[in-house]
């Protein structure tokens, strides 16, 4: 199957799910089966004959649902009903995928069931290429996502759900990037896109610009395996399709006037996209989109970034003075606190605390990197 | 979401609340230790949170590079006084919290007198790759 077709079949897995749900099958056995029909669909090679990719999914689904409701042993009366009358019929019209992403990200699930839910139920993924993404054994995911479908039982389909959980779950899968094969930034773009069609919100857009923004800037921030910070990267790099376009939907949603934390950090993310040189970037801007984001609620990280911007605005000696009142074990509160001791000169602390940030990195990318930047000071010295 | 390692060490670590040496411990005391962590276990796979788990033999050693065309240097076995890791749990978790409960969980088996262990397990985040947001 080529990359088009499986990426068209994708897109249709949450609208199956709903249609067999409509249909009387229950929501954790509809996604199961429209799970075994994925599975097979992307074993065949056969399907560009195949003219109506959502009806086939549909009966496909449909017939493995009734299979799994025969072979199950104690099955009930209303069951046995099912398998007999709703042989088929046609399909209904109206489209509940939306409620498919609230019920995937439900309050009920932890954030690592949400997330996988989401990206099977939703996204249309194997429980092989989730496993594969997060590097853990396909048994794992699959039991985290069984989990988490037994406890959406009793949870029905059309009830109104909460979009900043959505949102929530699917700036987590932005946030994982790339381990294996799978790009799971791509794919949390892509239903992104999916749910701004579903849900015509600014935040949803918000959210949809910052990531576009955030990923435009990918091919200029690991270069030879190594992590470039944002100030030294070459920014011909930068897609400029994709920032052309994330400046574009965050415009419009700015324009509805009904502010969100995702549409200010886009617009963070806009305002260095928007400059030509790390020089000639509006700090000044940045800073009042940062007081703007603690209006909006008020959090450490954004506190200690809104430092390094204001190192960046109004001289590095503001920006430690802004950093002295967010506590030190914020992460990385040790690499801007590095960042912004060189440039007041204090060579010998910003080495310190270069190998302090390196200590606690989570990432080896990032570690490696402050580490260089700990060597490049002590050879200063 | 990131992967903690939870190290249980056999000797060298600091002592555990229930100090009763390994070899002294009633069959049954032995069976119900095990017992709790495979059940544990099993709740870990279900829920999905459990990446791997094994336990170590009790013989190992240091070996390293000792250049080319040199047979490796051997450093074993070890010593009774060094420290010594018996096995590991690897799970995946949503937060640091979660990690410590469940490593408190699996130093609660019990142990002599059917009381819990109380061992001290090392905690350890896995490094994982940037988040797609920096820089």
């Amino acid at each position: 199957m080529t990359q088009v077709d499986a990426a068209a079949l994708r897109r249709t897995i949450p609208e199956v799910v709903g249609i067999l749900v409509r249909r009387g099958a229950d929501f954790a056995s509809a996604e199961d089966a429209v799970q075994a029909a994925l599975v097979r669909a992307l074993e065949r090679s056969d399907l560009e004959g195949v003219r109506d990719i959502r009806a086939w999914l549909v009966t496909v689904a449909w017939r493995a649902f009734l299979d799994q409701v025969r072979s199950d042993v104690a099955r009930t009366a209303r069951q046995e009903r099912l398998a007999t009358e709703l042989v088929s019929g046609p399909v209904p019209q109206r489209d509940d995928t939306l409620a498919l992403y609230f019920l995937c990200a439900h309050p009920v699930l932890t954030s690592a069931s949400a997330v996988a839910l989401t990206l099977r139920a939703v996204a249309g993924l194997t429980t092989r290429q989730i496993a594969d993404a997060f590097l853990v054994p396909e048994a794992t995911m699959a039991q985290r996502i069984s989990r988490a479908k037994q406890r959406l039982v009793g949870i029905p389909l059309d009830q109104p759900g909460d979009l900043s959980r959505v949102l929530r779950v699917l700036y987590v899968v932005f946030n994982e990037g790339y381990s294996g094969e799978l790009d799971l930034a791509a794919e949390a773009i892509r239903v992104m896109r999916q749910l701004a069609a579903l849900a015509d919100e600014p935040e949803v857009r918000g959210l949809l610009a910052l990531m576009l923004l955030t990923h435009a800037r990918r091919p200029a921030r690991v270069i030879d395996g190594r992590l470039v910070p944002l100030a030294e990267q070459d920014r011909t790099r930068w897609d400029v399709g994709s920032i052309a376009e994330g400046v574009d939907i965050l415009q419009a949603a700015l324009a509805r006037d009904r502010l969100g934390q995702y549409q200010a950090q886009a617009a963070i993310a806009a305002l260095h996209a928007d400059a030509p040189t790390a020089a000639e970037t509006d700090w000044v801007q940045i800073v009042e989109w940062y007081d703007e984001l603690l209006v909006l609620g008020d959090s450490p990280i954004i506190r200690l970034s809104r430092a390094v911007a204001s190192g960046e605005a109004d001289g590095p000696q503001a920006g430690l003075a802004a950093l002295h009142a967010v506590n030190d074990d914020v992460p990385r509160y040790h690499a801007a606190l590095a960042y912004l001791q060189e440039r007041v000169g204090e060579t010998d602390a910003a080495a310190s605390a270069y190998a302090e940030a390196a200590r606690r990195a989570t990432s080896t990318l990032e570690q490696q990197y402050l580490l260089r930047q700990a060597e490049r000071l002590r050879r200063q010295l | 979401m990131a992967k903690y390692l939870m190290l249980k060490h056999y000797r060298g670590g600091r002592p555990a609340v229930n100090s009763v040496a390994m070899d002294q411990l009633a069959p049954d005391e032995w069976t119900a230790h095990v017992q709790y962590m495979l059940d544990m276990e099993k709740r870990l796979i279900t829920s999905g949170k459990l990446v791997s788990s094994e336990g170590l033999s009790m013989d190992g050693a240091w070996v390293r590079f000792d250049g080319e065309g040199r047979p490796p240097v051997v450093d074993g076995p070890f010593a009774e006084t060094k420290d010594l890791i018996a096995g590991w749990m690897l799970v995946e978790v949503d937060s640091y919290g979660r990690a410590l409960e469940i490593a408190s969980e699996l130093s609660a088996a019990p142990w002599a007198g059917g009381t819990p262990l109380g061992e001290w397990l090392e905690l350890r985040e896995v490094m994982g790759a940037p988040p797609a947001d920096l820089g």
